[in-house]
């Protein structure tokens, strides 16, 4: 029988996953943006796991703004690879260096 | 081990594994992909723990326009993967590391409080999608109006920010023509007129 710890740790290993992708991936802002999607989807599915094993629809609802919030953040966050790819030709983190900070 | 159980092991294998395919795909396109496959998947399992409307908006949102969109900007855009994969297993062991070690803390975190709670069934005739529908506008009407007006905003900034005006193209603007005057195009000169007995002696 399925408990509630089996959510709760496939969870927590997707969100592990996503750490690594960041790391590795430091460089490559495409996939720095998905990692941070497969992020979200782990902290999704843990308030799903509890919103069903305690029987509160409350967390389906956090889920949904989470989902909103992410589609927004996805959008922007593409638009500004987009300008930023049109005028320095590259999507490097390294590569961001105008600002001079 | 019951069947549920089992399509829970097989779902999260298959999520698991796409997720490590999207973080070290050597292809863009193929990480992409992979996301999509990972987001099917973690719809899957929402649809074992009941929540069905959100399983349905996850692949309709996430699949259907924001993996959509990492497609078309991945196809778009032309990067260089070899540089950007330069040094990217130097940090493996120290991202590893860490992993496996936030990994093994959320475990035994969980593990020793004993998250072993068995889901209560619902009633018969129970409805997710009315019951979500029914809690989002009446106690969360005011979030859900923000989060109407976050969505709004961010698709002008999104908007906003991948506009570009080109300099070199030509427009016409109506405002100027309008209001153009006789003064601004026309300008009348005084020179002396040519002679005409000249004119025919040249001949």
């Amino acid at each position: 029988m399925l408990s509630l710890s089996h959510f709760l740790i496939l969870g927590a290993l997707l969100f592990a996953i996503s750490v690594v992708g960041i790391f590795l991936n430091r460089k490559n802002l495409i996939v720095l943006l998905m990692a941070i999607e497969l992020m979200l989807l782990a902290v999704n599915m843990n308030f799903i796991a509890f919103s069903h094993y305690l029987g509160d629809s409350a967390g389906q609802i956090f889920v949904f703004f989470i989902l909103t919030v992410a589609a927004a953040e996805a959008a922007i966050g593409l638009a500004i690879l987009v300008a930023l790819f049109r005028n320095i030709a590259s999507v490097d983190v390294e590569d961001l260096d105008q600002l001079k900070g | 081990m019951s069947f549920v159980t089992l399509v829970f092991y097989a779902f999260s294998a298959i999520l698991l594994a796409s997720a490590v395919g999207v973080v070290t795909a050597r292809n863009t396109v193929h990480a992409v992909l992979l996301l999509v496959l990972a987001f099917v998947t973690a719809a899957g399992i929402w649809l074992l723990l009941e929540a069905e409307f959100l399983a349905i908006t996850l692949v309709l949102v996430y699949v259907g326009a924001v993996t959509v969109l990492f497609l078309f900007v991945v196809m778009t855009i032309d990067i260089n993967i070899e540089k950007l994969r330069a040094g990217f297993w130097n940090y493996l062991p120290l991202s590893l590391g860490v992993g496996v070690l936030m990994a093994v803390e959320m475990v035994l975190a969980l593990k020793s409080r004993g998250f072993d709670a068995i889901a209560s069934s619902h009633p018969a005739g129970y409805s997710n999608t009315k019951e979500l529908g029914r809690l989002l506008y009446t106690d969360y009407v005011y979030p859900f109006e923000i989060a109407a007006v976050i969505l709004l905003v961010a698709m002008i900034a999104a908007i906003a920010i991948t506009m570009r005006k080109r300099k070199t193209t030509k427009y016409q603007n109506p405002a100027q023509q309008v209001s153009v005057r006789r003064e601004d195009r026309v300008r009348l000169i005084s020179m002396p007129s040519e002679r005409r007995g000249a004119a025919e002696g040249d001949e």
